[in-house]
């Protein structure tokens, strides 16, 4: 076995590998560019090797600069994570030629792989079914027609050059065959000068389903299951799950031979991923060989409890598989939710900056649940603008599917992210939609269900009443404590009866409560030990059992505590928690984010509830018209004058934050109004640069 | 018997009628609230007990005395704010449009009196239309009598002005005297003179908005300390405020227990300050960092926003912060930052509210605006306040503290008490860039040897070691113990004992 590898990588992956490797007693080498000197990949490994500037061209994918890490630290083995250098045969040839192991396929093999031309017909030659279709140049409208008939409708008629959905018709018949033909001709003309059409077979209802493939240089070849990849973003994968709840043990069977059979036809030794596309009649097709440890691994390895990195190290050194196809079985459900720094109320727009607060939810492996966080990031740390906007991988796992999504849900309720925008209530949302609950997508999900993009999430009823609840609750603990502050007149306070006014949203609710100093006692140690608030609902009693103290930014709504009588006399156990919130602080109560709603709440005296529906409301400004400074920074150049008439895509002005320059750009045609910063301005983020008319 | 009590609770329910159902009406619909329902939602329930309620005014010209509401346009009084006491005027617009009159002013010197001997904050709620012209100079001496009472007050007595009307002409001196005014966002303003008679005098076309509404004072002019969205919101953010306050200057300011750790380490400290020297961070996350439930009640948050000034709690008790904010101008010193921090400093000195001093400060702001604005005399304000101030001051450098800007901030030579610098200090008369071209002006013309001579100077000099050396220093520590290390040490002060030698007052240069 290798003494020392070095991770040609960076982020989550690196310290995902440096973890494995440390648990098999290797020493690691990290690699890190100047934006990452503080990352948590370089404090976690042995040792670590600067290798230039932030931009990955001038250091993470540079080969030389690796190979003279490798030198410096005499390196046995490389492993290359995902993306960067991962896939690039030359430097699996360098490393061979410097007698350093390559952890991932031979060469061949990712050549092979790497051009999806060559890899179809590879597939093919193998047996591997392929999307039908008729690549060669097609003359006339009659011979598309006669294609498509062979084919089979619905067929794609698209350009050869094409991309970003022109010179592209979908057609059901002949007719439609003919006419796509002739548009698509004509766009694809117009649009990329280059008219070559072909068809292929249209996928209706496609779902992204890949096959974990797992090979060593001994001609075995194993498959490990299923990842269910649907939930895509613009190509970007945001939810996978193991297994697929679509596949029946037969298409598994099925895929998962194919899958075998293209790797041994190209010597694949290593782990690889072979993505397929499923229609909705369980027919697959192969569209591409991925030759490295997938992002989405995790949830393949929870259910498989097989350590895929472990087994690519192995497979390196030249050990033989120690597992066979029989003893990989499925045991229960993985969800994997990648969290981004893109901000899913600004259109989804990448948000760099600092991590003033990052807080992901315990890990835990238990015998009816797991939580596993792979991260590359810690409180304190930057996202930075140079590379891929992941912040964290979160997986549960379970023994159902939904009990998996369960998990997942409170995970993300306790998961805090803050300094930067975050997709975490996008996730939640997700996670409680009814076609992900039922398994019901298809790679259309996102945009489909979000056409407009996401603007939050409409919390069931029952859950803003216990919101409510616990917004009063959370009063109530403030108020007790109120109580104890110094230098109080030394009266029978006549004011302990409180009575809350709560607005959720909207929805209205009152509740009684007497305050009494000595209950703040019970919140004090422990913000998670619950202790009951005795409320009155309309007269009714109501117990509120809240974990939370003042200050605290997770309170958490527990079950009824129970006593259980024990060995060494009754105990009190904490009921299961119901409800969990981030809460904040606000003038007249609570900010309050819960599975992708984000929530004012405001508990007050019913008086005061009275005499504040007495005030103006004010909307906030319409910023639609408005170019507002995306984050802080300074203004270094503005592009345009006041009155001039801009385009979509026109750069507008030029705003410098950290060192690099953003183009700022007209999201739709219009005339420029008013001009309010001028080169050489700090601005704040969301202060108004321009406003059109 | 049973009516002549009756009697009492006629004339209460007259009293409480203010102008009647029409101007409450009115108030209302401008998305006011009226005199007592403002103290009804201020202070605690039920605690309210007021004064002077069958107060009338006592003119006669021009028909007044036909009309004489009881009460004659404000409420005054005493109640609570969790549980502490404070005195409270709360001007009725209702009634004669708010406008002071002689026996008005009288129920509010009545008030400022008992406030000032029995050591409680005054809050008053103005919205006035100004003087009861009918009145004359009677109107008028009941202002100074009112302003008299606020130079008394002051440094004895906390007092908040809350603008949430018309406050116009003689009426203004009253709030600018006291220590905070806040404002409510889009109906109250506060100006010398109307923009009417701004017309008439410059010309000048302006409304009542753009001459002295919240946005204005809380932005350019700096007369207000902060703004809010409407009355009950500012009402309940000034119960918040209040908290914080002692109840006057013989008192230490109230604790309010909190179970957040004095010990708690915060490791994303040790990671905010950027490897870039020039790139700015957020002191504000510092702050929070540091206070108790990251709680922190930010004064004069939208101007000059290079200084940071507010009040947080430690171990539950207040202290007074004033931080550079790197993220604005650098955090460069100037005319308005010196202005803002120095009566932020001299309120928290006059109240025995400890004092933490934040420092990444590049020095002052170079200049002709600056000069030429007198940034000598306004720089040497904040100096001066730090340099009486006796109460606690615990400073953390956390970067620069260039030149003359560093023995400003609460430098060990201004009495400070506890200077701590992060390792990541720069402790110096300038720069690296600046001072080997001073320095090393002969080789200017060599890129090579002034690029050497500046990594000699910033290897020497950009660090807190030689400050340290002296003695300036009392101690480097770890960005990720200041809560712990800033806790223990005003811990330490709770004794301190310092006062200033005798005199009949200073001379603050104004």
């Amino acid at each position: 076995m290798f003494k020392k590898i070095l991770i040609a990588n960076r982020g989550e992956i690196a310290c995902r590998v440096i973890k494995t490797a440390q648990k098999m007693g290797i020493a690691t080498v990290a690699v890190y560019s100047d934006a990452d000197a503080n990352a948590l990949h370089v404090k976690m490994a042995d040792e670590a090797v600067h290798i230039g500037p932030p931009p990955a061209n001038q250091s993470y994918i540079v080969i030389d600069k690796i190979m003279d890490a490798i030198r410096q630290t005499g390196a046995e083995a490389v492993h290359p994570g995902y993306g960067f250098l991962s896939e690039n045969p030359k430097f699996a040839e360098a490393l061979e030629k410097e007698g350093v192991a390559f952890i991932g396929p031979p060469k061949g093999a990712i050549e092979a792989m790497g051009d999806k031309i060559t890899s179809k017909k590879i597939a093919q030659d193998a047996d591997v079914s392929t999307v039908p279709g008729y690549m060669g140049l097609i003359e006339d409208a009659d011979e598309a027609v006669k294609i498509s008939t062979e084919i089979g409708y619905p067929v794609m008629i698209k350009a050869s050059a094409g991309g970003g959905g022109k010179g592209m018709r979908i057609a059901w018949n002949d007719e439609e065959a003919r006419e796509g033909f002739q548009s698509s001709k004509n766009e694809a003309a117009a649009s990329f000068g280059d008219d070559r059409i072909f068809i292929e077979k249209f996928v209706t209802q496609p779902r992204h389903i890949e096959i974990q493939v797992l090979a060593d240089s001994h001609g075995n070849c194993i498959y490990l299951n299923e990842r269910e990849c649907s939930i895509q973003r613009r190509n970007q994968k945001v939810v996978e799950e193991a297994p697929s709840p679509f596949l029946d043990e037969e298409t598994r069977q099925a895929m998962g031979k194919e899958a075998c059979d293209l790797a041994k036809a190209v010597g694949y030794a290593s782990a690889g991923t072979v993505e397929f596309i499923v229609d909705g009649d369980k027919n697959f097709y192969f569209l591409e060989m991925n030759t490295r440890l997938q992002v989405e691994h995790p949830v393949t390895e929870l259910i498989t409890g097989v350590d895929l990195v472990e087994q690519m190290i192995r497979v390196a050194a030249g050990e033989k598989l120690s597992i066979g196809q029989s003893d990989v079985g499925i045991n229960g459900w993985a969800i994997e939710n990648r969290l981004y720094a893109e901000d899913p109320y600004r259109g989804f727009l990448p948000s760099i900056g600092r991590l003033t607060r990052y807080r992901p939810p315990a890990e835990v492996a238990e015998e009816a649940r797991a939580v596993r966080n792979d991260t590359g990031v810690y409180e304190g740390g930057e996202i930075s603008m140079f590379y891929d906007p992941m912040i964290a991988k979160l997986c549960t796992w379970a023994p159902t599917r939904d009990a998996a999504i369960e998990e997942m849900r409170v995970a993300l309720d306790t998961f805090e992210v803050e300094g930067i925008g975050h997709n975490i209530p996008f996730l939640a949302a997700v996670m409680d939609h009814p076609k992900f609950i039922s398994g019901d997508m298809t790679t259309a999900f996102i945009a489909e269900e979000y056409p407009d993009g996401f603007e939050g999430v409409e919390l069931p009823e029952e859950t803003i009443a216990e919101i409510a609840q616990a917004a009063a609750a959370m009063q109530y603990v403030v108020d007790c404590r109120d109580l104890k502050i110094t230098g109080q007149m030394r009266e029978r306070r006549k004011d302990l009866h409180r009575s809350y006014a709560v607005n959720v949203g909207g929805a209205s609710y009152v509740f009684d409560a007497v305050i009494e100093p000595n209950e703040y006692n019970y919140f004090l140690d422990d913000p998670k030990v619950a202790h009951p608030v005795e409320l009155w609902s309309d007269g009714d009693p109501l117990e509120v059992n809240l974990a939370w103290r003042p200050g605290a930014s997770i309170a958490c709504l527990h079950e009824p505590n129970e006593i259980v009588p024990g060995e060494s006399g009754a105990a009190e156990w904490q009921g299961a928690v119901k409800l969990t919130l981030k809460v904040d602080r606000q003038p007249r109560g609570f900010r309050i984010r819960h599975r992708g709603a984000d929530l004012e709440v405001t508990v007050q005296s019913p008086r005061a509830a009275e005499l504040y529906a007495r005030m103006p409301e004010k909307t906030p400004p319409d910023t639609s018209k408005m170019l507002l400074c995306p984050m802080p920074g300074l203004i270094v150049k503005v592009d345009v004058e006041e009155g001039q008439e801009v385009q979509e895509g026109q750069a507008l002005c030029t705003v410098e934050a950290m060192k690099m320059e953003n183009i700022l750009r007209a999201e739709k045609k219009g005339v420029i109004a008013k001009i309010n910063a001028k080169a050489g301005d700090s601005l704040q983020v969301d202060e108004v640069i321009m406003e059109f008319e | 018997m049973s009516d002549i009590l009756q009697e009492l609770e006629d004339r209460r329910a007259n009293a409480r009628a203010g102008g009647g159902e029409k101007r409450v009406q009115a108030q209302h619909a401008k998305g006011k609230l009226t005199a007592r329902e403002r103290i009804e939602l201020l202070l605690d329930d039920d605690s309210f007990e007021e004064f002077d309620m069958f107060v009338t005014h006592r003119a006669t010209d021009f028909g007044m005395a036909e009309s004489k509401p009881a009460g004659d346009g404000v409420v005054t009084g005493w109640g609570t704010i969790n549980g502490r006491k404070v005195y409270v005027f709360s001007q009725d617009f209702t009634v004669f449009g708010g406008s002071l009159s002689e026996t008005h002013a009288q129920k509010i010197c009545k008030i400022m009196d008992m406030a000032m001997q029995n050591g409680a904050p005054v809050i008053g709620l103005n919205d006035s239309g100004g003087a009861r012209i009918q009145e004359g100079v009677a109107s008028l001496a009941g202002y100074a009598e009112v302003f008299q009472r606020n130079v008394m007050a002051s440094g004895v007595v906390p007092q908040i002005s809350v603008i949430m009307g018309p406050c116009a002409g003689g009426a203004v001196y009253s709030p600018a005297m006291t220590d905070f005014i806040f404002m409510v966002q889009d109906s109250s303003y506060m100006f010398v003179t109307g923009p009417d008679v701004v017309k008439t005098v410059t010309n000048e076309v302006v409304t009542a908005e753009e001459l002295g509404g919240a946005s204005t004072h809380t932005k350019k002019s700096s007369v207000a300390d902060g703004a809010f969205k409407d009355d009950v919101e500012a009402l309940a953010e000034i119960r918040r405020l209040f908290d914080f306050l002692p109840l006057n200057n013989r008192d230490k300011a109230p604790v309010r227990p909190s179970f957040d750790d004095s010990e708690r380490i915060e490791d994303s400290l040790d990671t905010l300050i950027p490897d870039n020297p020039n790139q700015p961070y957020d002191m504000k996350e510092l702050i929070l960092k540091i206070a108790d439930e990251g709680d922190f009640y930010e004064i004069q948050a939208d101007f000059a926003g290079n200084i940071i000034t507010g009040f947080v709690r430690l171990e539950g008790q207040t202290v007074g912060v004033v931080a550079n904010q790197p993220m604005v101008l650098a955090g460069v010193l100037d005319i308005d930052s010196s202005r803002k921090a120095a009566r932020f400093v001299r309120f928290c000195d006059a109240f025995e509210i400890p004092i933490l001093t934040l420092v990444d400060v590049p020095g002052f702001l170079p200049g002709t605006s600056q000069e030429y604005g007198g940034v000598i005399k306004h720089g040497a304000k904040l100096l001066f306040a730090y340099g009486e101030a006796t109460v606690p001051k615990v400073t953390v450098i956390t970067r620069k503290a260039y030149g003359g800007a560093y023995d400003v901030m609460s430098s060990k030579h201004l009495r400070g008490d506890f200077n701590y610098a992060w390792p990541t200090a720069q402790i110096a008369v300038m720069g690296a860039k600046g001072a080997t071209e001073i320095l090393y002006r002969s080789e200017l013309g060599d890129p090579e040897k002034i690029a050497a001579r500046t990594a000699e100077y910033e290897a020497n000099f950009a660090n807190p070691f030689r400050a340290a050396e002296r003695g300036f220093i009392d101690e480097v520590i770890m960005p990720h113990s200041t809560r712990r290390r800033v806790c223990r040490a005003f811990s330490s002060l709770k004794t301190k004992s310092l006062s200033n030698p005798w005199k009949k007052h200073d001379n603050i240069p104004l």
